[in-house]
């Protein structure tokens, strides 16, 4: 097949990504590349260009994409080429020099420049800035900047947001007394708010930096070279130099110029396609997406990766849905960070707020329903990584709010992340320390899945995962980049689970081959064959069909591996009720095959630890009990207190429930396990407020259903659902829990972090207030896999199971 | 069916070295697709998988990590996840995918009546 010609023009920050993000989805093989770059070098990181300007990196420090690189990866870079017309129809790109470039793709990404505002005296009669006027926009810029300011003494930035106070504080490097003029009333309107303002103002004073607020300039003045500045409200300031850092402008010219949408940047869709042209992509500064435009890279890493899913057909159905903005940077040596709104907008918004101006600490939350909406941390960023993602993803807040903004009395894990030693062990299954993390972060490993599949921390209990992020985020400096994976059901199949069961309902997909077959190329990923079992099987019930290769071991011959290989034996004892005829047949069975340990377990049940694999099935059959499911990724067991048959507290009648659960929930495939109890009265005897789901009998005859509890590897008490009058409306409510949960749960998310990540309120308005009309399917989908439920420990030992349960075949000549 | 080891096809030539020995394991299709089975051979543990695609290999039967049975792990491809720790490794190659210890690996091949065959 011959290549397509696919032309980028801007070779900036969004420009180079963009064509990297192709490149690593087999890009090059499908599209010849030729890139416009107006300035002669390679592709350079502009975020770094005042540590440039301030001496503490040299220019090559920067370059992400040096020109080998572009030689390397068969790009054709035309450095130095600014493109200057664009004819649609015959799909060229002019380059200034006149000569064309044919496109069958165009990606538009020539983000942005210096705004400058209408001030008498800018610039010179030929239409050149006046001498000693610059814009800190480029390398060159940059460097013209420092040529001039050697031997000058003051300089005056105009623009009080990030860029010009960044580039007030490269200023002083020079010796220079700086000044930073500002037309608000405070510094970095977009990222804060009055208060915390004026304490970065003091802070940025108390470094030498002289700041006006509340100044219009409307003259620079000076006939040959820069003198001075004069101001509206008539004063005036001397200086040898300026610079305008007064916001940005799209480039958007060259769009606007062949009939492309324009409003404040180029109109894009949520593919990144201009709005009138398939053909043609514009990404990052120069683009307006949904009425927003976006000056951080996080977006526009973001739209690189929609716009490279997109134009090489690797994902036709990514969309871009924009990105929330949120910031952590260092203004001169003041910690910042920034996200969402910094005011409250509406009446009900909740604000939490700490100011201690004088150590040049401000906190400020801004809190609607419960999730967090707009965020300043000034001077003490400790809480940040944690409160912008929660702000990024959404996630409810806990009630307590002190805790958002202080580490109160927490354990020492709390101590900063630069504070810890390099030793300390971060996962504790796995012996996985800090410094480890860090030298994987070192070897390249920028996300944190990529870091924990490295080194295995946080795949043990899971408990340190999100302590693993934070450290890898802080090895980052803040840069991670998110895997992709991280939103799938699976890593080996690129669905969402509700995509993915669209999916395998819509084509009727049966099994996990099945599955990898027609949605994943055919290729078989190890680790996500369990959760595709799990799911097929919540989906098909009876009609899923079994592959026991994609079945952990354990689902595959219903007992629990053990670290020697051996196995373990829990058969059911619902509500922990059992009888002296079915005691002697476990006796009688531990005795025949040498068991070598009996134990009675956490989920009131008795285990045969260490059969042998071959052992397995004359074991279920001496038995004649049905397999208690401890393997399994599924509902486990419901305990049960005494309850009101001979408990003198007891409200109700917790046995009976108990066993009724069990046989309504018994071998249910779940996307982690689910472990359940009942309780006669609130003092909970049985635990169940710490279960996935407990029942707790209250007086007045009814029972309060938890949901979301845990009490292994994270203990939280279970949220209450609702109360329910009658056994069967505990069943009900529960089933419904249940199949809410095995829908919408990612593989291995226990029920407290469901519970969490969903929120209460939202559970309890599907579930008891039917708010989404599915409570009936839900109840359907329940009885239907009720009814397909088999006990896996029947009819194991009969042939048709061959060699399954054989250690070790025999050699047949 | 196809085989792989590394020693290729040359080995199951007759007389082509000395040094090899071909040992009869039993039909192919007593191994189920994507899984794997253990087999004594003069002492030593083997666990012999077959891939979806048809194609088998061999490999040491512990894990070198903390002695798992590697024949009750999750196969994908050539990937095999330990049951035990999964940690991960390619039955193809021996190499580790995780850690640095990879495991012993055996030509074996189906010949045309549908055995495995070890070459030792």
């Amino acid at each position: 097949m011959e290549k397509k010609k696919l032309v980028v023009i801007g070779n900036g920050m969004a420009g180079a990504r963009t064509v990297e993000e192709i490149l690593a989805r087999g890009g090059g093989a499908q599209f010849d590349i030729t890139m416009f770059g107006e300035e002669p070098t390679g592709n350079y990181n502009r975020i770094l260009l005042s540590n440039v300007l301030n001496g503490s990196y040299k220019e090559d420090e920067i370059f992400l994409n040096p020109l080998s690189w572009y030689e390397e990866n068969n790009v054709r870079l035309l450095a130095g080429k600014r493109a200057s017309g664009l004819l649609r129809r015959a799909k060229l790109v002019y380059g200034e020099d006149g000569i064309p470039e044919h496109y069958d793709k165009l990606i538009i990404a020539t983000g942005s420049r210096a705004f400058i505002p209408q001030m008498e005296g800018t610039y010179m009669p030929d239409g050149s800035l006046k001498p000693g006027v610059f814009v800190f926009r480029s390398l060159d810029d940059c460097r013209q900047i420092a040529e001039w300011a050697r031997g000058k003494h003051s300089a005056a930035v105009i623009g009080g947001g990030l860029l010009g106070l960044e580039a007030a504080r490269g200023l002083q490097n020079f010796g220079l007394d700086v000044h930073v003029v500002h037309i608000g009333s405070h510094l970095m309107p977009q990222q804060l708010d009055p208060g915390a303002g004026d304490i970065l103002r003091k802070s940025m004073e108390s470094l030498g930096i002289k700041v006006h607020l509340k100044k219009n300039t409307t003259t620079i003045i000076g006939p040959e070279n820069v003198l001075g500045l004069a101001f509206a409200d008539g004063g005036n300031l001397e200086c040898d130099m300026v610079i305008i850092s007064a916001g940005i402008r799209a480039n958007w010219e060259i769009a606007a110029g062949c009939g492309l949408t324009v409003e404040r940047g180029i109109v894009v869709d949520d593919q990144m396609r201009c709005a009138d042209d398939p053909d043609i992509y514009a990404v990052g500064e120069c683009a307006q997406h949904r009425g927003h435009m976006y000056g951080l890279v996080a977006p526009l890493w973001e739209q690189a990766k929609v716009l490279a899913d997109h134009i090489t057909g690797k994902n036709t159905r990514a969309a871009y849905h924009g990105s929330k903005v949120a910031t952590k940077l260092k203004v001169m040596g003041v910690e910042v960070a920034s996200m969402g709104i910094v005011e409250p907008q509406l009446p009900e918004d909740e604000v939490v707020q700490f100011s201690e101006p004088k150590r040049g600490t401000y906190k400020k939350l801004i809190i609607r329903d419960g999730r967090l909406v707009g965020g300043i941390l000034l001077g003490d960023i400790s809480k940040a990584a944690y409160l912008i993602q929660t702000f990024d993803r959404n996630t409810p807040l806990p009630e307590e709010r002190l805790h958002l903004l202080f580490d109160i009395g927490d354990p020492p894990k709390q101590v900063t992340f630069a504070e810890m030693s390099t030793n300390t062990q971060v996962c504790n299954c796995n012996g996985v320390s800090k410094g480890a993390l860090i030298a994987c972060v070192n070897s390249g490993k920028r996300s944190a899945k990529a870091v924990m599949d490295a080194t295995r921390a946080g795949m043990g209990c899971g408990s340190c995962k999100s302590m693993v992020a934070e450290i890898v985020e802080w090895a980052c400096g803040g840069e991670t980049e998110e895997d992709p994976s991280v939103h799938y059901y699976v890593p080996g199949v690129p669905l969402t689970k509700p995509e993915l069961i669209r999916a395998i309902t819509e084509r009727e997909l049966k099994s996990v081959s099945a599955v990898f077959d027609y949605l994943a190329g055919g290729k078989e990923d190890a680790a996500s064959k369990p959760g595709l079992a799990s799911l097929l099987k919540t989906l098909w019930k009876g009609e899923y069909e079994d592959e026991k290769d994609a079945r952990f071991i354990n689902e595959r011959i219903h007992a629990n591996i053990q670290k020697d290989g051996t196995f373990s034996v829990v058969p059911q004892i619902p509500g922990g009720i059992t009888s002296p005829a079915q005691l002697r047949r476990i006796a009688f069975v531990a005795e025949k095959y040498h068991v070598p340990l009996v134990k009675l377990t956490g989920g009131q049940r008795i285990d045969l630890l260490g059969i042998r694999k071959d052992d397995l099935p004359k074991v279920w059959h001496d038995l004649d009990m049905p397999s208690g499911y401890a393997y399994g990724k599924s509902y486990r067991t419901c305990k049960s207190c005494v309850g009101s048959d001979f408990c003198r507290f007891g409200l109700g009648d917790s046995i009976s429930l108990a066993l009724k659960i069990e046989k309504e929930f018994q071998g249910f495939d779940s996307p982690h396990k689910m472990k359940l109890a009942t309780a006669g009265c609130p003092r909970n005897c049985s635990e169940a407020m710490v279960k996935d789901l407990g029942a707790v009998a209250v007086e007045g005859g009814q029972w309060e259903i938890y949901i979301g509890g845990a009490a292994g590897s994270s203990i939280r008490k279970g949220d209450v659902l609702c109360k329910a009058d009658t056994h069967e409306d505990v069943l009900m409510y529960m089933g419904r829990f249940i199949q809410y949960y095995r829908e919408n749960a990612k593989y291995l998310e226990r029920t407290h972090g469901f519970v969490e990540r969903i929120g209460i309120e939202k559970i309890r308005s599907i579930v008891i207030e039917d708010s989404e009309g599915i409570a009936e399917r839900l109840d359907r989908e329940i009885a239907e896999s009720k009814a397909a439920y088999k006990d896996p420990w029947k009819d194991a030992w009969l042939p048709e199971n061959d060699n399954q349960f054989a250690s070790v075949l025999p050699i047949l000549q | 069916m196809t085989a792989h080891s590394e020693t290729g096809h040359s080995g199951t030539q007759q007389g082509a070295t000395n040094l090899m020995t071909e040992i009869k394991l039993g039909p192919a299709a007593n191994i189920p697709a994507g899984q794997g089975r253990v087999y004594e051979v003069e002492g030593e543990r083997i666990a012999v998988f077959r891939t979806r695609g048809g194609d088998v290999y061999a490999v040491q039967a512990e894990c070198p990590h903390r002695g798992g049975p590697l024949a009750d792990g999750l196969l994908g491809g050539t990937t095999l996840i330990c049951p035990l720790h999964s940690l991960k490794f390619d039955i193809k190659t021996g190499a580790a995918l995780f850690g640095d210890c990879g495991l012993k690996t055996f030509p074996v091949a189906v010949d045309a009546s549908g055995q495995v065959v070890l070459l030792r």
